[in-house]
């Protein structure tokens, strides 16, 4: 045990014991890190609400022309639009007053990034949160119900935010991409999939 | 100068169990220290009462809070029943809870004149950075601590307002989406946020809460209150080594502001048991529905000590910028240390430019408040951007116009006329 003893008249080596200080230190701060993994990861979507957020089916069968219904997924209102020739009509001619007019900016599946924002241009499938902040926006689906140039489509209630009846948001409006287009498919011609498509759920 | 008038009350060796007790616990030292031997400013006025209201209100909040805690239950299905319980059936539960729903925008309103009082007589200034720090970070704690309490009633406000607020953690780039899920524990505003806000609201920040206000506390004792002079006292002392200009904490100041509580406690009553929900400015009707999410309120504002942000963030045309500004509006005030070139602390003897741009910046956030109550609509945007343009460059031009506005000179003693 000699050998350990500290010998009078050697100088402490300063350099050795920062260097040792601070490799101890370091080797606990990333303990300390990995030790805060399942605090954070406790706060991420439980097993049951991912299982809750599974795809969710929708009978189109009831729905008639030019209506809207609503269905929920992962606790989003998903809006479904039966548009009728003439609302289709309406998408198209005012590209110049829309912020993202060929939805570059914004979030939709591959079959979705079309002038229709759509699968086929009948049916619109689009998550019901505004991309401001959250809010529901309105459907005022008919002509000049908003001022006399509006083609149709959707108003946000909390900051104004302003939609086609494809979902693309107006000029002027806080909202900076269109609405989400959710992945959805047709299990057969009167059902609708929201949540889930060829490439399986999301 | 504290330690020896410390030293001095403690030294002659007393008898008896408070003997025993000041042995193994220093009581009359702390007293002697921070309340007896401690000088504060004589030239104290109105505006000083605002820092200890602040403190009689957290005092308020917890207790009621505590009892609040005892018959609510966190929970998608439980929580707005269990409000609704309180109100109609807790014996004197509906006094309790408008005492904490008031007490929540009391505290607001007197940090915010506390704020004020800092800007007035330039108390944030050297060497005071650090305790204008520490009283930021206590700001901003009460600005979580108060909007995650307003989502526990899981009224339909509660919810919307949720929805709205950690939707802006959204519009972070890369992480955003990310972030937003991991805080709602869920696709949208669920039981599992609520639950987690619960736990926030009533262990976590509060305990964050206590810790910076001591913080600020120690601060405060280490540099002493600035006055309505700007003067430091601590430069004149007497004979005795104490401050010409100071008078012992414990007995005058306790006193005076006792007599501030009590106003407090007069008005705090009135809107407590005749105006509890202060035309919707206190407690929104929104609220007074279940959360549904399938259903936003026709009109979405946050209670009104937030409005004045929320009405910056709607002034922008653009989500991320608008929520950028809001948070440049909120940690401006963290800059204003070294903002501020004037040579003196006090709008006494400062010049008409800062005097002006104090007065804009108040008009302003008033104005900026009243705004983000309004629907965001036509003329009320283009104001808001307006005032929202004056917010901002009262913090951001702060440097050049306090460095040429022509200041008077200060007095070597603190102006003070007897009653």
């Amino acid at each position: 045990m000699a050998d350990h003893a500290v010998v009078a008249g050697e100088p402490v080596d300063m350099g050795r014991r920062k260097f040792l200080t601070r490799a101890t230190a370091a080797t606990g701060a990333v303990g300390a890190a990995f030790a805060l993994v399942p605090f954070i990861e406790s706060w991420a979507p439980s097993e049951r609400a991912r299982a809750q957020g599974a795809p969710t089916e929708l009978d189109l069968s009831k729905l008639e022309p030019g209506q809207m219904t609503t269905t929920v997924w992962r606790r989003s209102p998903i809006y479904v639009v039966r548009r009728t020739p003439d609302m289709v009509k309406r998408i198209a001619g005012h590209d110049a007053d829309l912020k993202d007019p060929n939805s570059d900016k914004s979030e939709q599946p591959a079959y979705a990034k079309n002038p229709v924002r759509a699968r086929s241009a009948e049916y619109l499938v689009l998550v019901g949160t505004c991309t401001h902040l959250g809010c529901l926006p309105k459907q005022r689906f008919a002509e000049g119900e908003l001022y006399p140039s509006w083609p149709g489509g959707f108003f946000c209630p909390c900051h104004g935010s302003r939609f086609d009846l494809a979902g693309r948001v107006f000029q002027g409006s806080p909202a900076s991409i269109n609405l989400r287009v959710p992945p959805y498919s047709y299990p057969n011609e009167r059902t609708l999939l929201v949540g889930g498509d060829e490439k399986g759920a999301a | 100068m504290a330690t020896e008038s410390a030293a001095a009350t403690a030294a002659p060796a007393k008898k008896g169990l408070w003997a025993w007790v000041n042995k193994r616990l220093p009581v009359d030292e702390f007293v002697a220290e921070q309340l007896t031997g401690y000088y504060a400013p004589k030239n104290f006025n109105i505006w000083y009462f605002f820092g200890s209201l602040a403190g009689v209100v957290l005092v308020l909040q917890l207790l009621t809070g505590i009892f609040l805690t005892m018959f609510y239950k966190p929970g998608e299905l439980t929580s707005f029943d269990s409000v609704e319980y309180i109100m109609r059936e807790v014996n004197f539960g509906w006094l309790i809870r408008y005492l904490h729903s008031t007490g929540a925008s009391a505290f607001f309103i007197v940090v915010y004149l506390h704020m004020f009082r800092a800007f007035l007589y330039g108390s944030y200034k050297k060497p005071r950075e650090l305790l204008w720090l520490l009283g930021m970070l206590v700001y901003l704690v009460l600005m979580a601590e108060a909007f995650m309490g307003y989502v526990l009633p899981w009224g339909n406000m509660s919810f919307w307002g949720a929805q709205v607020i950690v939707n802006l953690f959204g519009t972070i780039p890369a992480i955003g989406p990310g972030l937003v899920e991991w805080i709602r524990g869920d696709y949208g505003i669920a039981d599992a946020t609520l639950s987690r806000f619960f736990a926030l609201h009533v262990v976590a920040l509060p305990l964050g809460l206590l810790l910076v206000v001591a913080l600020h506390l120690v601060a405060l004792r280490r540099t002493g209150s600035n006055n309505p002079d700007g003067i430091e006292i601590k430069e004149k002392l007497g004979a005795d080594g104490k401050p010409l200009d100071g008078i012992p904490f414990h007995p005058y100041y306790t006193v005076k502001d006792i007599f501030g509580i009590g106003v407090f406690f007069i008005l705090l009553a009135i809107v407590v048991f005749f105006v509890p929900t202060l035309g919707g400015l206190f407690l929104e009707a929104p609220n007074f529905d279940p959360a549904n999410p399938m259903s936003t309120p026709e009109h979405i504002a946050p209670v009104w000590y937030f409005t004045p942000y929320y009405a910056i963030l709607r002034a922008v045309p653009d989500q991320r910028l608008g929520a950028l500004l809001m948070g440049l509006a909120v940690i401006s005030f963290l800059f204003v240390p070294w903002l501020d070139r004037s040579p003196v602390k006090s709008m006494r003897y400062r010049g008409w430019l800062s005097r002006t741009m104090l007065a804009l910046f108040v008009v302003s956030f008033i104005a900026l408040g009243y705004l983000g109550l309004q629907p965001a609509e036509g003329l009320y945007v283009m104001l808001a951007r307006i005032f929202a343009a004056v917010y901002f460059a009262f913090f951001w031009l702060m440097p050049i116009y306090t460095s040429i506005d022509k200041v008077r000179p200060v007095p070597e003693r603190v102006t003070y006329h007897a009653h």
